[in-house]
């Protein structure tokens, strides 16, 4: 039997990015607010103090500050005819759990979305023409406009101290950032990071091939920084040990201490840690939350009622929490009706190795999380893409993330993996070699989804979410199209035929999707927003239609992926959804659409 | 094949892990070997010419002096005897650095095995088991302790079909050679752990051995990382990314998380 503890006005499910940034907005309004939080409490001393903090085994190899699968995983299949089985070990993707959740331990790339991105849909019938669209792509605008956002957006870089080079102040070009970026009020708060070598190649190469490179926008901070709410950001150490790992400097903007400090400032917000929320609980008709159930560290549980709840359980979370609750309608493929666990969609990777010449250094272990150039010349829209036989692009990049020897130990293509002669190509290739990648867009389709499993369980007894996604030929393409420029590009920085071998753990043209290597956490959908409640499970407020006083936030709100990385559009339609519970709901509860 | 002394070692073996299994803290043996005073603020070794980023003269191969944790305390005498074969056949010794179980690799699988991951507590372990496709990846009730114990017990029976009676460990170095070609290439079936599981599940122990911080017993003398001339960890870069580019970043000591104390 459940606990009923005393009511409270908001309760927030997970301390991630969404979760930290509503909590913050939240706390000063004088509201009772309670974060429920599954993992454990962590701050950035002691945690993630050096040097143990660049231990690679425990946070790259065994995945410290990653979900505890023996307690809850997801099951996959390819397609729906087939019997979807555990992802029993990390795969593809790795959720986050602790304070800070995945926030903690990203990399730090961080984007605004182009304008095309935020109306696929539009933007692709009005080049051209509705025939370009499959019948199973289930394409969609988001119900917002990017001028609508760019406030936000805004918002979300001064918080991090987001290193970067504008491409595009108020409609003027400028040299050196992205001439494709959307219109923007500001320059980044911070300058770019300082090039390694392998960028300068790139750059190089790229500009003689006729593309327009920039510095990747950065949440890892080129230099000293106080954000607008007075929190100090240290100057990235380039050490390395950014990606899977917390950051001793604070130069790695995550919402454990830019948002839970100022939000635990205010005494009437309570952070509860070890505490794994169940299920959001209704009234007897569906139409209201009434608070949520949650278990703690010990196995007991609790009834925590609120008048509002929000979700900021990462996507596989939210729609979990979604369908063990019934709030909204669960998608079903078949008949393609219904909406929560529709529009799931995940993103491609892949690229070509580069062997430099001898008298070139690399110097792989001088890097960061989110270090490196870039160019979108074939990402979005920016090129004729009509032409090239799909919809939406992919972003292509070089940089240095890690040179830990325990993941990067590289040999050329060829040369053995082990015994004699092995150590020889390696210590060749470590210096010596590097990669251009690309990251693909990812469209969202009636066969793609998420719903609940019939078989598997957690460790609590409910059915663990099940993953059905494929690559479709539009993403085929784009992998194939991709992998083809990045060669092209690998050939004019090493000056040779690049090999066509694709990095461990990318994608081969032509292949299933496999659940199997680690590609990105950049899962989205399944709990979309738009204007059409029959299309969407969340208004533009990422408001619930069927149940208003529960918010959904996070990369499940999108409709579909683009060729860049999600938490640029996260943090800000957060910062989008705390402005409207503040300013609009607060004032008057109810459907603000 | 009248040379391979199997009692020999067998002998030897027991010794060792009677001897020494009880001494060993791991970390703090191999952290007095070093002055950490001495080595912080990394020596950057100047370019000396174009090559000197990956040629290694004048650096010994560390002959793994550092006293890192002994004994075993997962694997028995017959798992240790093969899995120190099978690192010294991935790893073996040249003259860019010491076999692998001298640098602590077979030691670091065994602490691997006998941790909580090695143990699958992170693992979703909960039925019904079923085959699926290579895209589901993983599925089986087998940790990685298991896949290890049982795989090694499996490829042992082969080996003593094959070879004569002998077990891995006791066949000649070309025939270590052609077992481990074999079982990577899939040509030895075995019967309960499917040969590429296992296969994957030790190379990448023992490629984690070579490579990982010297704090889990592998690495000895941080062998792999002065092979490589990785820097080791601790170290800030922010004010050197730009003086070092395209010229060789070497340090005299690389830094593990021991030499911090
Ligand atoms: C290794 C890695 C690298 C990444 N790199 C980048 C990058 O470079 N650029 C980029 O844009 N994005 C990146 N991301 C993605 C980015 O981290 C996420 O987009 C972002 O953190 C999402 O914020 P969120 O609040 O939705 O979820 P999260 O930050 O994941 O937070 C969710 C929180 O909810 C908690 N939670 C979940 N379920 C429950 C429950 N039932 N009860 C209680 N608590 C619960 C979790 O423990 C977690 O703390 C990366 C992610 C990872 C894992
Ligand atoms: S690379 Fe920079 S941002 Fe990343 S963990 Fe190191 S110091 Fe922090």
């Amino acid at each position: 039997m459940a606990v009923k503890l005393p009511p409270v006005d908001v309760v927030i499910v997970g301390s991630g990015w969404t979760g930290g940034i509503v909590a913050k907005e939240l706390a000063p309004t004088g509201l009772k607010v309670v974060m429920l939080e599954r993992g454990r409490f962590q701050d950035t001393s002691p945690d993630f103090a050096a040097p143990q903090s660049h231990d690679a085994l425990k946070y790259s190899r065994r995945l410290e500050l990653a979900q505890d699968l023996s307690k809850e995983t997801v099951t996959f299949r390819n397609d729906a005819s087939q019997t979807a089985l555990p992802m029993r070990q990390y795969g593809f993707f790795i959720p986050g759990t602790n304070v800070g959740g995945s926030g903690a331990h990203w990399s730090g790339l961080t984007w605004r979305w182009s304008e095309w991105e935020h109306r696929m849909l539009s933007g692709t019938v009005e080049k051209y023409g509705r025939s370009i669209i499959p019948s199973d792509m289930h394409l969609q605008d988001w119900p917002i406009a990017y001028k609508d956002i760019e406030p936000y957006y805004d918002r979300f870089e001064k918080v991090c101290g987001i290193s970067g080079k504008a491409g595009n102040l108020r409609g003027k070009i400028q040299p050196g950032g992205n001439p494709f970026e959307a219109p923007r009020r500001n320059e980044f708060p911070l300058p770019p990071m300082t090039a390694a070598q392998s960028m300068v190649m790139f750059e190089a190469a790229t500009k003689n091939l006729g593309y327009n490179p920039f510095p990747i926008p950065t949440a890892n901070c080129s230099g000293d920084y106080v954000n607008p709410d007075g929190v100090a950001l240290g100057q990235c150490h380039y050490c390395g040990h950014c990606t899977n790992y917390g950051c001793e400097a604070n130069a790695k903007a995550s919402p454990h201490f830019t948002m839970i400090p100022l939000a635990r400032k205010n005494r009437n917000f309570e952070l509860r840690t070890n505490s794994m929320v169940m299920k959001v609980n209704l009234d007897s008709e569906g139409k209201r939350a009434t608070g949520v159930t949650y278990v703690d560290a010990r196995g007991r549980e609790y009834e925590q009622p609120a008048d509002l709840v929000v979700l900021g359980a990462f996507v596989t979370g939210n729609v979990q929490l979604m369908l063990y609750s019934g709030i909204g309608k669960p998608y079903d493929a078949q008949s393609n009706t219904g909406v929560v666990g529709r529009n799931y969609a995940f993103q491609s990777l892949g690229g070509a190795r580069v062997e430099v010449p001898r008298d070139t250094f690399i110097n792989p272990f001088m890097g960061s999380g989110a270090l490196g150039t870039w160019i979108d010349d074939w990402n979005g829209d920016n090129f004729d893409f009509g032409k090239a036989g799909y919809i939406a692009g992919g972003g292509i990049s070089a940089g240095q993330n890690s040179g830990d020897p325990l993941n990067y130990h590289p040999t050329g293509p060829g040369q053995p993996r082990w015994g004699a002669g092995w150590k020889k190509a390696m210590a060749d290739g470590y210096q010596h070699s590097t990669g251009v990648g690309f990251q693909g867009a990812v469209m969202s389709y009636r066969q793609n989804f998420l719903d609940l499993d019939p078989t598997y369980r957690d460790a609590w007894g409910r059915p663990l979410l099940r993953v059905t996604f494929d690559w479709q030929a539009n993403e085929q393409k784009i992998i194939a199209a991709n992998t083809a420029i990045c060669q092209q590009i690998a050939a004019e920085m090493s000056g040779k035929k690049a090999s066509a071998t694709p990095a461990p753990g990318r994608l081969i043209p032509g292949r299933r999707f496999s659940s199997v290597p680690y590609q990105t956490s950049h899962n989205t959908g399944g709990a979309v927003f738009g204007d059409d409640p029959r299309t969407s499970a969340v208004n533009k407020y990422c408001q619930s239609w069927d149940v208003p006083n529960v918010f959904v936030l996070g990369a499940s709100a999108l409709p579909q992926n683009a060729g860049r990385n999600p938490t640029g559009p996260v943090g800000a339609l957060a910062f989008w959804a705390a402005d409207a519970i503040t300013n609009r709901y607060l004032k008057r509860p109810g459907r603000l659409v | 094949m009248t040379d391979h002394k199997l009692t020999d070692r067998r002998t030897l073996l027991k010794f060792a892990g009677l001897g020494m299994g009880a001494a060993a803290v791991p970390g703090t043996l191999g952290a007095q070997q070093t002055d950490p005073v001495a080595q912080t603020g990394a020596n950057p070794v100047p370019p000396s010419g174009g090559h000197a980023g990956h040629a290694m003269a004048g650096r010994t191969p560390a002959p793994a002096t550092d006293a890192a944790p002994a004994g075993y305390m997962f694997l028995d005498t017959e798992e240790a005897a093969f899995v120190e074969a099978f690192v010294d056949t991935l790893i073996p010794a040249d003259e860019l650095s010491a076999k692998g179980s001298e640098l602590g690799v077979a030691t670091f699988i065994d602490r691997q095995l006998y941790s909580a991951w090695g143990q699958g507590r992170t693992m979703y372990l909960q039925g019904p088991f079923v085959e699926g496709t290579p895209e589901q990846g993983y599925q089986s009730a087998l940790t990685p302790a298991d896949i290890v114990r049982l795989g090694i017990a499996e490829a042992n029976a082969v080996v003593r079909n094959t070879y004569a009676d002998n077990s891995f460990d006791t066949v000649t170095d070309a025939e270590r050679v052609a077992i481990v070609t074999a079982l990577e290439a899939d040509k030895i079936a075995l019967e309960v752990v499917p040969t590429p599981v296992f296969f994957r599940m030790l190379f990448q122990l023992a490629m984690d051995g070579f490579f990982a911080d010297p704090l889990y017993g592998g690495n000895k003398g941080k062998a792999s990382w002065k092979l490589l001339g990785y820097p080791g960890v601790g170290e800030m870069y922010s004010d050197k990314i730009a003086e070092w580019r395209n010229k060789p970043f070497r340090v005299e000591e690389p830094m593990s998380i021991q030499d911090f104390g």
